[in-house]
């Protein structure tokens, strides 16, 4: 016996650079089955009803980081998130929060991108090293103190969950800082002199007011809100060292 | 030429936009209370400085109606911070590890509250032993 057919309302805030001044919302009819994600119903829509709409997608099961979408004004993967979880109610679905809209439901990361260079996000050598020397060796005492920090997929689902982000474009923000402290706190690394002048600076940690949200809606528990405030104490340390040690610590 | 047009969504009422920021917005709101109780009592202290006649008049008015409701509401205000603070205080220090595992955020929050429910009884009794 086939399931019953059901059918759920999906709004979308659609906008065209090309036609809109300003974003509107339109709504879908998508007839849906219980194990259909949001994404997949975005999808029906674009393959049945208007192909026109425009969205990000890739794995279908939360590991690329590309279906982040506001939904029902809570920063969600589409793909993990289900439209049985809202039904018979109507499902909104915005693109992310306090990102530029580029078209429908696709964002501008540019910004993104260009704070992840900025944090140096790679392992800076504490001296050079020659092959001879062999490979690094960590214990799994110093693995474990950066390895949740490093589970970051890039997703941008904190940075729409950061209200003080979306009032200052400027603040490097969770997801980039999270990145910054998962290679500070690498046994192998030697590169947080300069990483602290980032952690320290007018657009690093003190912009978080300890909201705590971004933690909240990530999807890999990677806990952003601590990687950000224990930066604050670390920025703290920093400040009052280089009256200890006047070479060591920020230049 | 370039079609491109990135629309920047307004921010205005932002914080009522989710049940999350609304609760953050209480929060930071209610330690307004915890500055104008302390501001209370650091008058207690001046009018102390000023003589018997300025304290009894300073213990008097702390038993007018509205400065009851005020503590009352002070009160109520001041836990809801506690709570909360100590809701994301697992998210604001580092790791702690107990045993070699790292205890859970629950606990922190439960020991915060515990630990604040404890010192405010201590003091409570303190106080009340003191007045008799």
């Amino acid at each position: 016996m086939p399931e019953q057919q059901k059918t759920i309302e999906i709004e979308v805030l659609r906008y065209n650079p090309e036609t809109d001044q300003v974003p509107y919302a339109q709504v879908f009819a998508v007839p849906f089955t219980d194990d259909m994600s949001v994404l997949q119903g975005v999808q029906y829509i674009k393959d049945y009803l208007d192909g026109s709409l425009s969205f990000r997608w890739s794995c279908r099961m939360a590991i690329c980081g590309s279906c982040g979408m506001m939904i029902n004004g809570e920063p969600s993967l589409s793909c993990q998130t289900f439209l049985r979880d809202y039904y018979p109610e109507r499902v909104r679905v915005e693109a992310l929060a306090h990102f530029p809209i580029e078209r429908d439901l696709v964002i501008n990361m540019e910004g993104f991108i260009e704070k992840l260079e900025s944090i140096q996000p790679y392992i800076i050598p504490k001296e050079a090293r020659t092959l001879a020397q062999g490979e690094y060796l960590q214990t799994p005492a110093q693995l474990n103190a950066y390895e949740q920090f490093s589970s970051c997929i890039n997703c941008l689902l904190c940075y729409a969950a950061c209200p003080q982000f979306g009032l200052n474009k400027d603040f490097v923000g969770p997801a980039a800082l999270t990145l910054l402290h998962r290679y500070n706190m690498d046994s192998r690394d030697g590169g947080q002199a300069e990483r602290m002048q980032l952690v320290n600076a007018e657009e690093g940690v003190f912009n978080c007011t300890a909201v705590g949200y971004c933690s909240e809606v990530c999807p890999k528990h990677v806990d952003p809100a601590n990687a950000v405030n224990l930066n604050k104490t670390n920025s703290a340390m920093d400040y009052f060292l280089r009256f200890l040690a006047p070479k060591g610590g920020t230049k | 030429m370039s079609k491109r047009r990135p629309y920047v969504r307004p921010m205005d009422g932002w914080w009522r936009k989710n049940p999350y920021f609304v609760e953050y917005m209480i929060h930071e709101g209610t330690a307004l209370f915890v500055a104008a109780y302390a501001a209370v009592l650091l008058f207690g202290l001046l009018r102390l400085a000023q003589g018997e006649a300025a304290w009894n008049g300073w213990l008097l008015a702390l038993k007018s109606p509205w400065s009851i409701g005020f503590h009352l509401l002070a009160l109520a205000a001041i836990g809801y911070h506690a709570y909360t603070w100590f809701k994301i205080m697992p998210r604001t220090m580092p790791p702690l590890v107990v045993g070699g595992k790292r205890l859970p955020a629950w606990a922190i929050t439960g020991g915060g509250l515990a630990a604040a429910g404890a010192a405010s009884l201590l003091l409570f009794v303190l106080v009340w032993g003191l007045a008799r």
